[in-house]
């Protein structure tokens, strides 16, 4: 018994400091969110200064405020940054992967070549890159060795965007991808033979695409247009995050090929499968789950992505912004702690929503064991 | 053969892209810098200009030396406390120790945006902030739910068994941990050891937050560095090669438990 109390005394310290520093300052963090704070100049100066209750007029400032335009152009950057970001890590590690799995010659080199550079910072890779993608140097002037021309993208420097639409169409196109999502998970259960999973995700897709068609095209967050589009100076910033973090969805790519039982393979090629058609209809689909969670790592990265812009392009630089970003200039630049916060708390949320389902289903795996 | 040929030709590209940027840093660190300019970039040096490190040297050294106490010490602190708790859990369980201990992996998926302002405010408010006591502290806390993972799964794998016969014996709660458990987690340390080095070291957002100059590690040395304008680019160079030389040698050298750790801990915040 004595020893039973001993291994929860020994315990209890942990215990106390993840519920201060985590659960107590996320709701410290909520509260903090709600408030004024930021909004009057004298409580800067204040060592306890005074905060007024406001509610969600900081969330609503961000999304539809008229001075909060930064962050709207940052949360847009930041969708795309992570869909590229994870598009290029799984495309270029599962080629390598491929490659490696066809056992070149050297293949411990290649690997160890390829994932070199997880052990660097993202402060070094940034440093790195900065300098790669000097508009007149680096990458630009690497075809002139061989007599060609130089590039002439500015990378970073660029102010162009692509993809322009308007805020006002936000709910519009969340309600169009998340109904298409659904119907597709619809459809995915039609063929399981799922049916409860089916009538339910029909039910929801089909209410998110109707309200997107009639009440969603005219709901107007802020009364002007306001352009945002995928800003072309993150190609360098997703060019460096890809060089840095393909490496590891390599090695979760390599371990699963490898995993492959060779009867499956075999059968595959009894069956007449061509090269081909064996990835497209046998390696591909059981990658399915490793493709999942290098997913979910990736997006975890891309979603609280910091140190590499800071490293790359600064604090001020607004093409480059993401919300994590914005977040630090705003609290520990701007003394704006209360805007700052509410960003804290919608990066929060988003994690939450990638990781959630993802943990619930590692555990309905550990549970089925 | 056709097959065999692009096979090769694709390894080598991606060699080429994952290491040009390398050779491209090491030797614009060895350039002069009146030499470097951008459109002789590729150029190998000549002299090579050896000073670049000596200066880089002198003005990363103190925090280099940050980084490095920061690292190792909040290394051996945060094992420590994640070899008990790991023991702790495995071993003695109690009602309800399964669900505290998810709601402590909790800590791990955050993305630490979400506690910077309190935390901030509190290491302020208890006198740490700008010391490297206070970063250390606070690498120990963020790191008490992924080495607990870790230690938790390796101790399961122990045979209740043996601690039985431990008990049996006469041994009590250390007894065990120290004569049974203790000898036996050499991998364990070995991999959360490394793991938390290398993310301690290569941290960027808190070390940025909460320290001053004087405290500050090599990585917010260097960000700062590269992001003033008119630098000389052999400096920040240099500076990057050795902020990435200790996490180097050790993916190096430990690499096999450098990529266990990484598996392990994948979705850390």
């Amino acid at each position: 018994m004595r020893d039973r109390i001993t291994a929860f005394l020994v315990l209890l310290p942990s215990l106390v400091a993840v519920a201060i520093f985590v659960y107590g300052f996320i709701g410290q963090n909520l509260w903090v969110s709600l408030t004024d704070w930021g909004k009057n100049p004298a409580q800067a100066l204040a060592l306890r200064p005074e905060l007024r209750f406001v509610g969600l007029d900081n969330y609503r400032e961000l999304f539809t405020g008229f001075v909060d335009m930064r962050f709207r152009q940052s949360a847009v950057n930041l969708i795309f940054f992570t869909l590229f970001f994870m598009a290029g890590s799984l495309g270029l590690g599962l080629l390598l992967a491929i490659a490696l799995d066809r056992g070149p010659r050297g293949e411990g080199f290649f690997r160890t070549v390829f994932l070199f550079p997880m052990a660097l910072s993202f402060v070094v890779t940034g440093t790195i890159w900065r300098w790669l993608l000097q508009p007149q140097g680096g990458v630009n002037v690497l075809p002139t060795l061989f007599g060609l021309p130089p590039l002439a993208f500015p990378w970073l420097t660029t102010r162009q965007q692509a993809l322009v639409f308007d805020w006002n169409l936000l709910p519009f196109y969340t309600a169009l991808v998340v109904g298409l999502v659904l119907l597709y998970v619809a459809w995915r259960a039609h063929r399981e033979g799922e049916r409860g999973r089916r009538f339910w995700s029909l039910l929801s897709g089909g209410v998110l695409l109707l309200w997107a068609f009639t009440l969603g095209r005219s709901t107007q967050l802020l009364p002007y247009p306001e352009p945002h589009g995928f800003s072309l100076a993150l190609v360098g910033v997703i060019l460096a995050a890809v060089w840095q973090m393909s490496g590891y969805t390599m090695a979760l790519y390599l371990a699963g090929l490898r995993g492959i039982p060779v009867e499956v393979l075999e059968a595959a090629k009894v069956d007449g499968a061509s090269e081909w058609q064996t990835y497209r209809h046998v390696i591909l689909p059981l990658l399915a789950p490793i493709t999942l969670s290098a997913m979910i790592v990736l997006g975890h990265i891309a979603l609280k992505i910091f140190d590499l812009i800071f490293a790359m392009a600064g604090l001020d630089y607004a093409p480059t912004d993401v919300p994590a970003i914005y977040m630090y200039l705003l609290a520990f630049r701007g003394n704006q702690f209360a805007k700052g916060a509410a960003i804290g708390i919608l990066l929060l949320l988003l994690v939450a929503v990638v990781v959630i389902p993802y943990l619930a289903s590692q555990l309905r795996k550990e549970v089925r064991r | 053969m056709i097959g065999r040929l692009l096979l090769y030709a694709f390894l080598l590209l991606a060699t080429l892209f994952f290491l040009l940027p390398v050779y491209l840093v090491v030797l614009t660190a060895l350039k002069e810098p009146a030499k470097i300019t951008l459109d002789t970039v590729w150029q190998w040096p000549d002299p090579v200009y050896w000073e670049s490190f000596r200066i880089a040297w002198e003005a990363f050294r103190p925090k280099f030396q940050n980084s490095l106490v920061l690292a190792v010490s909040a290394t051996l602190l945060s094992a420590m406390v994640g070899a008990l708790n790991g023991y702790v859990l495995a071993k003695w369980p109690f009602r309800g120790s399964n669900l505290l201990f998810a709601l402590m992996l909790f800590g791990m998926f955050i993305p630490y945006q979400s506690i910077l302002i309190p935390l901030f405010q509190f290491v302020k408010a208890i006198g740490l902030y700008g010391t490297l006591f206070g970063l250390i502290l606070v690498h120990v806390v963020y790191g008490i739910p992924i080495v607990t993972l870790i230690f938790k799964n390796y101790y399961s794998e122990i045979p209740d068994e043996l601690v039985e016969a431990a008990r049996i014996d006469g041994a009590g709660f250390f007894g065990v941990f120290r004569h049974v458990i203790l000898p036996l987690s050499a991998p364990a340390f070995v991999v959360v050891a490394i793991w938390q080095f290398t993310q301690i070291w290569n941290e960027f957002l808190f070390a940025v937050t909460l320290t001053r100059p004087e405290s500050q590690p090599i990585t917010v040395a260097l960000a700062q560095l590269a992001g003033g304008e008119a630098v000389k680019w052999n400096l920040p160079m240099a500076g990057a090669i050795l902020a990435a030389l200790p996490t180097l040698l050790v993916y190096i050298f430990l690499g096999r438990y450098f990529l266990r750790g990484l598996l392990a801990g994948s979705v850390k915040g």
